[in-house]
């Protein structure tokens, strides 16, 4: 069915938004690392490779357009983090932002968490739109007057000010991880939250900067006989005792933290059976996760691996529910892929509020989204192109072999240079938020006029 | 249906996963056929893939530099050209900087924060 796809029948995406510079030219510091919408949608965060993060915040429906769903406005940008030099190894630490991640919001400010390589980042954003005038104290520069000179009591008066959003480091985590930290995770408890490297997840508590239990340990005590590493960790979204981690070789442990203080034994293993008479050089490399989202629900979890996304049951550790092929032609290409490391690319997903649709990233700034439900998939495509204010994305379609019809791209004209890696939904509305290498394109569903 | 499989050309559509087994059994899968390639370009490539070496360079992630000095050179390098650097190759060799740093060459100052330009 043409033109749509994604969020049942009558979902069109329409283009809304682009952010970022149109030159083709792209600082390397430029390129977008994060992208992960609060709670409520109301706020989008994005992190980069220089280490900066750039929150976006809905604006509230116009009286003029009452069926546009509001744009997103940068609200705030700060620098998270620096690059930093390890004296002791002599290695360089990027500052590149590998994850944010909101906390639910408690009061009239905002948190998120965001880490690099080897620190995170707990990030105040508040609003200031008063400020204190009429001190009698002092002059109108701040200078205090002649002590003398003053005569009578007066209290000074809150007036509104100009919006002023200021961002505050209020903690930083740090010197727990001797391997790359790939992700992070806030407990349902908001009271801790997880960090995750290669072989080592740690459990933090939001308050304390100077403790952090390790719950789970996968170094080898000889290090010649690692055979996996961690790629993906997160928090059950309601039960705070139960969190998942992901495997380079494809597998996925569930583990419980009331069951022992290191959760080495998992509680459950979830591993697709392979066919040892298919499996190849790239088997492994192919099956390694790049990352695991459970379904807002709890009762599933998505995982991404190079060429498909699967979505488990949790009761059912066999195998999973659901297979979808992203792009199964790459399969043929492995070969190449290999040789431009893109076969080591991390793909990312998402699910949509009501857990009905996935989506996730590919080549050619292509993206993917599956319907669980109606049993479709559209491919729609971040360019500049179509990218006239509430025009409608046009499916795109890859061609395998034989004769390429119109509109047809083939596989060999695809630019694995443009791959969407990142990919956030909003957490009610069919509002998404696509990342290419150095843009953010927001897109939303045309809401279909009632009459 | 018997398919010829070269490794030039993209063997096999858009087939499921049950019919790709099916020819495993009497051709040779896309995913074997490029395992055939690359042990054509890459003879020494050793036996266990997913092994011992390609997770320790995963871990070892970072350019390594000789010490500070070597790395404030480096990046003062960096401002000067920003680009996008070329692909990195797959065996990637550990950099130790283009010549031993003497005083005159290392910047004084910290280079001054640029702004997002998604936020411009």
């Amino acid at each position: 069915m043409a033109g749509a796809g994604g969020g049942g029948n009558d979902v069109q995406w329409c283009f809304s938004q682009v952010k970022g510079a149109i030159d083709d030219d792209v600082a390397e510091a430029d390129i977008i690392s994060t992208v992960e919408f609060n709670h409520s949608g109301e706020l989008l965060a994005t992190g980069d490779k220089g280490g900066r993060v750039v929150i976006f915040q809905q604006e509230l429906e116009s009286k003029n357009q009452p069926q546009c769903r509001g744009e997103y406005n940068v609200y705030s940008t700060f620098q998270s983090h620096e690059p930093e030099f390890d004296y002791l190894k002599s290695l360089e630490i990027e500052e590149k932002i590998n994850k944010i991640r909101w906390l639910p919001q408690k009061n009239a400010a905002q948190f998120l968490l965001s880490t690099n390589d080897k620190t995170i980042k707990l990030w105040k954003i508040s609003e200031r739109d008063k400020r204190p005038e009429g001190y009698n104290l002092k002059e109108e520069d701040g200078r205090y007057r002649d002590p003398t000179t003053v005569t009578t009591l007066r209290v000074p008066v809150f007036h509104p000010m100009d919006l002023m959003v200021e961002a505050s480091p209020r903690r930083v985590f740090a010197n727990a991880h001797t391997y790359h930290i790939n992700s992070i995770s806030v407990n349902s408890d908001c009271e801790t939250y997880l960090s995750a490297d290669d072989l080592r997840i740690n459990l933090w508590n939001l308050e304390i900067t100077d403790r952090s239990f390790n719950i789970v340990d996968i170094k080898p005590a000889n290090m010649e006989e690692l055979t996996e590493v961690i790629t993906a960790a997160e928090f059950h979204p309601n039960q705070c005792n139960t969190f998942v981690y992901s495997s380079s070789k494809g597998t996925i442990r569930l583990c419980d933290m009331r069951a022992s203080a290191l959760c080495d034994q998992h509680s459950k293993l979830f591993e697709e059976p392979e066919d040892p008479s298919n499996r190849s050089f790239f088997s492994e490399i192919i099956s390694s996760i790049s990352d695991v989202k459970f379904s807002h629900s709890g009762r599933y979890m998505m995982t991404r691996d190079y060429l498909t996304v699967k979505i488990w049951d949790l009761n059912m550790e066999s195998r999973p529910v659901e297979t979808y092929q992203v792009h199964e032609y790459l399969r043929s290409k492995l070969c190449s892929l290999y040789e431009n490391d893109c076969i080591f690319d991390k793909f990312e997903c998402c699910w949509n509020g009501n857990d009905s649709v996935v989506m996730t990233g590919s080549y050619n700034n292509f993206f993917r989204m599956f319907d669980r439900g109606y049993r479709q998939d559209v491919t729609l495509e971040a360019s500049r192109e179509s990218s006239k204010p509430r025009s409608v994305l046009k499916p795109r379609k890859v061609c395998t072999g034989g004769k390429r019809k119109k509109d047809e791209i083939s596989v060999d004209s695809l630019d694995f240079n443009k791959k969407i890696l990142h990919t956030a939904w909003h957490p009610q509305d069919n509002i998404i938020a696509v990342a290419t290498t150095n843009n953010l394109y927001i897109f939303q569903d045309r809401l279909t006029s009632i009459q | 249906m018997s398919e010829e499989i070269e490794g030039t050309r993209p063997a096999i559509g858009e087939a499921s996963h049950e019919e790709q087994q099916e020819m495993g059994d009497t051709v040779l899968s896309p995913e074997k056929a490029e395992e055939v390639k690359l042990k054509a370009r890459f003879p020494h490539l050793g036996a266990k893939p997913g092994g011992s070496d390609l997770l320790r360079k995963r871990l070892q992630k970072g350019q390594k530099f000789f010490d500070s000095g070597d790395y404030n050179m480096a990046k003062a390098k960096v401002k000067n050209k920003q680009q996008l650097p070329a692909v990195t190759p797959a065996e990637k060799a550990e950099i130790t900087g283009d010549h031993i740093p003497t005083p005159q060459d290392i910047p004084q100052r910290k280079p001054s924060i640029v702004a997002s330009k998604l936020a411009g």
